[in-house]
Order: structure tokens, then C-alpha cells, then sequence
């Protein structure tokens, strides 16, 4: 069984973004990039399956501009066997990117899907869902344990007041949340491998995909500036605050 | 223009989030209906009616809805959604497991987390962590939008009178099946809807300390208990206790964070708590730059005190 895992080439999670002058956007220029905390955590489950066995091949996709391959090249180096990227200049939307995926599940067949649940930048949550409505397959969202077994997973899943097992037919739609697992770090002769692993480019238009925005973004503005707070020098100074200027205990 | 709410509930009962959901949707102008997809689940669909506002209560009876299942309540949503110019979820583990699986079928992009409706095409929501608020426009037909159940006061749960109506359930999909849940009990109230959170982090250094130091402030606050990535990850608090970018979204009256350093990832789930008061050794401490109240100290000490001057 082959295992499609999404990537999402993202600014990194430590970077405190700027918002453009303009409010057009946030200003990537110069920012580092890296994968998405959540693909990294897709890739890393991906490749335990096949080193446990239930998975075959291990195929990366990443969708958007020429650096894409170095995120692919990432996802190669914890160990995906080879790369798809979907090359474009437009800005990607989810219901875009779910497309595109769908054309590549019906290309590829694989027997699982495995993306993250959210993308640290649009913080949409949407693509992985979006994706198995597309392709008409079943998903188990926001997973804290994958087992495969029988033409199934089980999946257990992470929900507002605990823990959800849920079992869907293979081939199905998986997105992962923050403690499926830990990825493991890339190690210079993997990456070194990693360089010489397959990365196939392919055009959206190769693939039949209309990719235009259905969103328009009027503008980005920063959100409003808490007042500056006080330190207080004891817990009874904290107290009598609480009570008699903020009021709210 | 009719804008359906998705509701979230447990079968007797409406989730809470679905009333500020209501709210989000009566701004969008027209009627508001709601749909109660669930397995007996008549308790539920009379708590919608009863919702201020709401003009209509959709109710979809089936074993096949019994425990939410996104293929399952998807069709249904899909199978009156014909009528309707908005269809709203609120932004919880449900809703965002479900509207997206909506907004593609009726192939129409969806907005997550609205904070703000500035007009029934645009709508603002945060992105980067909320670090930035993007106002986004959409072009499409159908609008489907998660909302952030902190955006928007929830409606009072009395004094509606809509009509239950029932309406065809659609099919079981048969690809995805339920097989059991471990729901954390707790008798706290819940933590999105807290007016008081009491929040730790990796500081407590252990389970045992986490309880043994949190729980009185939280019992004689009445508050909910909440946890940062790191007091999770390392085991000292359950997952669903998160507080952040990827855990829940609060913003309680009071958010007292002790011991957390105040990362981006969690600043986000909680800087638009009204009154913020951080108790943490370390001054360089991030937390303190969004806190209303600081306290330099050490929590172990800090705390108890805090308990005893209460």
C-alpha cells in the first residue's frame, strides 16, 4: 500500500511575523521557512508504518513555488522514497490545494492519505477534510494514534473532551494532530540520500485544476495592542488589584 | 437570504458553543434555522427551539448520527443545504471536523474561525497564531464559516419558539464507524465557556505538584483548569486541557497562567482573556508582556498564598 503525505512549506514557528505597511499580507520576505510542525509529524507516521510494514512506498506532495523542494527534500531526508511537487506561483487556497490532491490520489492510489490538521500560517483546518469529501473517502481528523489493520485504521482522535476511536475503510483521509508522535531529526547522510531520491514537478494545469481564489483578502491588520499590565511586588497587592481595579474576582 | 446552524449537541442537550454560533449567524442577516442531526435526539432539537432567535429547528433522527460522524452529519447538512445562503458551524473539534468536508461538496471555499462579521460577504478572522486578522471576502454562493465561539456572545438558550420540524435522515456511508471514547470527567466547568481559568505549565515539574498546587486556587475561584503544550506533552495535565493555537481558544474573565513562559503557540489560544495575571520566577518572561497583573515569584509559594488571601 503506497501512503501520500501532504507538506506544507511554511514560515517557521518560532518567527514573530510582521505585518506588511500596506496591510496587503504579513511579510515573508527573508523570514525563515521550514515544514509545517503537523506535516512533519504526517511524514514521520507515514514512515513508521513502513517500517513497521504496512506501507510500501512513501510519497511526499508539496504544492506551491520552486522552494517547495527543499520541504520535499525534508520530508525525504525523515523518509519518504520520492516526491511530487505541484509547481505554481498562484496563491493556493485549501479548497485548491484539496483539489489538486484529489487529482493525485486518483493518479497515485494510494491507500492512505496522511496530512496535518492545520497549517501554522492560514490556521485553516480545512484541506485534509476538504480532500476526503473530494474523493469521496473517509477521515479520521485530528489523530493521536494510527493502527492499520485488515483493509482498516483505527484511529484514535482528538476531541474536545477526550479521546474518540473511531474505524475507517482503507483507502481513507488522516489528519494528524500534535501527539501522534515525535519526529525524528534528519541526519546528514539521510539528507545527503535524500538529494538523490526522485522529485517529480508537475504544473496544476497538468493535472486539470482550476486554481483561482475564491477568498479575497481586503486587508491584514494587527490585532489590537493589550494596554501595558503592571508588576505587582506580593500575592496581597495581587489580590486587593484583582478585587477593587479589575473586578473580577 | 437564511443562514442554517449546524448545532452541536449531545443527543438530550445543546453544546454551548452552538449558541454563540446563533449569535454569529443572526449577523448575518435573515432568518436563522438550526439543524439537530442526531440519534433520539428530540431532547436536543427542543433546546434548539427554545434558542432566542432561531426561527426554524431542522431534526434529522438516525442511529447513523448518534456519535457525529463527519461523513454521516456532512450528507445530512448537504441534503437541505439548497436553502440556505450561509451554513455556520461553531469552531470546536466537531464543527471543524464537518464544514469542511460541507464547503467542498457544495465546492465553495470555507472561512475558519470568523471573529468578526463586518457584512454577509466579509468576515474577519485571525491567522499566523493570531498575530494578524485578515478581513476576507468571499465570492462564493454559499457561505460556510466555523465561528470562534469567543468572537460572539452567546444567545440566550430561552425565550425562542421555533418550529421542530423533521426531515429525512440521510443514509449511512458506511465507511466509518464509531468505536468507543474516553471522555474525561470533570465537574469544573467547562474550559471554553470558564469565566476563570487557572492555567500551568511546565513549571509545576510534575502530575502530582500540578493538582496538588492548582486545584485549590481553581476550587476556591470556581475556575476551570487549564495547561500549556508543555504540561501536556510532559504528562502533568490531559490533552483537552490545552490552552493554544492548537488546543482550545478562551477568553475568560481572568486567565491566571503560573508557571507557563508564554509562547506564541499559547498566547493564542488566550490573549483576549479580559483580565490576564501571570505568576512566573523568570522577569524575561514572555507571558509578562500580555499580562494585566504580574507576579514575580515562585509559584509554589505564590499560589498557596494566593489560595489563603482568597
Amino acid at each position: 500500500m503506497k501512503v501520500l503525505v501532504a507538506v506544507k512549506r511554511v514560515v517557521d514557528y518560532n518567527v514573530k511575523v510582521r505585518i506588511k505597511s500596506d496591510g496587503s499580507g504579513v511579510d515573508i520576505a527573508n523570514v525563515k521557512m521550514s515544514m509545517n510542525p503537523f506535516d512533519e509529524i504526517a511524514v514521520e507516521e507515514a514512515v513508521r508504518l513502513k517500517e513497521k510494514g504496512a506501507v510500501t512506498e512513501v510519497i511526499a506532495v508539496s504544492l506551491g513555488v520552486t522552494q517547495c523542494q527543499e520541504t520535499l527534500r525534508t520530508a525525504m531526508a525523515i523518509g519518504a522514497d520520492r516526491a511530487i511537487l505541484v509547481e505554481t506561483t498562484e496563491e493556493l487556497q485549501p479548497l485548491a490545494v484539496a483539489k489538486l490532491l484529489k487529482a493525485l490520489v486518483d493518479k497515485e492510489q494510494p491507500g492512505l492519505v496522511i496530512l496535518g490538521k492545520q497549517a501554522i500560517d492560514d490556521d485553516c483546518n480545512q484541506t485534509g477534510q476538504m480532500l476526503a469529501a473530494l474523493a469521496d473517502l473517509p477521515q479520521a481528523t485530528f489523530a493521536s494514534k494510527v493502527e492499520i489493520a485488515d483493509g482498516a485504521a483505527t484511529v484514535t482522535r482528538e476531541v474536545d473532551g477526550g479521546l474518540e476511536t473511531l474505524k475507517v475503510t482503507l483507502p481513507a483521509v488522516v489528519t494528524t494532530d500534535l501527539r501522534l508522535n515525535e519526529p525524528r531529526y534528519v541526519t546528514l547522510p539521510n539528507i545527503m540520500k535524500a538529494k538523490k531520491k526522485t522529485l517529480e514537478v508537475l504544473k496544476p494545469s497538468d493535472l486539470g485544476v482550476d486554481v483561482t481564489s475564491r477568498l479575497k483578502t481586503l486587508k491584514v491588520s494587527e490585532p489590537p495592542k493589550r494596554s501595558a499590565g503592571i508588576k505587582v511586588a506580593d500575592v496581597a497587592t495581587l489580590v486587593s488589584k484583582l478585587k477593587t481595579e479589575a473586578k473580577v474576582i | 437570504m437564511t443562514t442554517l446552524v449546524v448545532a452541536e449537541h449531545d443527543n438530550a442537550s445543546i453544546k454551548g458553543a452552538t449558541l454563540n454560533t446563533v449569535t454569529a449567524a443572526a449577523q448575518c442577516g435573515g432568518e436563522v434555522h438550526v439543524l439537530v442531526a442526531g440519534s433520539n435526539a428530540a431532547g436536543a432539537a427542543q433546546a434548539a427551539a427554545q434558542i432566542a432567535g432561531v426561527t426554524k429547528v431542522l431534526h434529522a433522527d438516525g442511529v447513523q448520527f448518534a456519535h457525529g460522524l463527519a461523513e454521516n452529519v456532512a450528507a445530512q447538512v448537504l441534503a437541505v443545504a439548497s436553502a440556505y445562503s450561509h451554513i455556520l458551524f461553531p469552531a470546536t473539534a466537531s464543527g471543524k471536523n464537518i464544514a469542511p468536508r460541507v464547503a467542498a461538496k457544495l465546492d465553495v471555499a470555507q472561512v475558519s474561525d470568523i471573529t468578526k462579521i463586518d457584512s454577509p460577504d466579509t468576515f474577519e478572522r485571525p491567522i499566523y497564531a493570531g498575530n494578524a486578522i485578515a478581513t476576507v471576502q468571499s465570492s462564493d454562493k454559499v457561505k460556510v464559516l466555523t465561528v470562534r465561539t469567543t468572537g460572539f456572545d452567546p444567545a440566550a438558550a430561552s425565550g425562542g419558539s421555533a418550529a421542530v420540524e423533521s426531515t429525512t435522515a440521510a443514509a449511512d456511508n458506511g465507511k466509518s464507524s464509531f468505536v468507543g471514547a474516553e471522555i474525561a470527567k470533570n465537574d469544573r466547568p467547562e474550559l471554553t465557556a470558564a469565566k476563570i481559568i487557572v492555567s500551568g505549565g511546565r513549571a509545576l515539574g510534575s502530575s502530582d505538584k500540578f493538582n496538588e498546587v492548582l486545584t485549590p486556587l481553581a476550587d476556591k475561584l470556581g475556575a476551570a483548569l487549564g495547561a500549556s503544550r508543555a504540561a501536556v506533552d510532559a504528562g502533568y495535565a490531559p490533552n483537552d486541557w490545552q490552552v493554544g493555537q492548537t488546543g482550545k481558544i478562551v477568553a475568560p474573565q481572568l486567565y491566571i497562567a503560573a508557571g507557563i513562559s508564554g509562547a506564541i503557540q499559547h498566547l493564542a489560544g488566550m490573549k483576549d482573556s479580559k483580565v490576564i495575571v501571570a505568576i512566573n520566577k523568570d522577569p524575561e518572561a514572555p507571558i509578562f508582556s500580555v499580562a494585566d497583573y504580574g507576579l514575580e515569584a515562585d509559584l509554589f509559594t505564590a499560589v498557596p498564598e494566593l489560595v489563603k488571601a482568597l
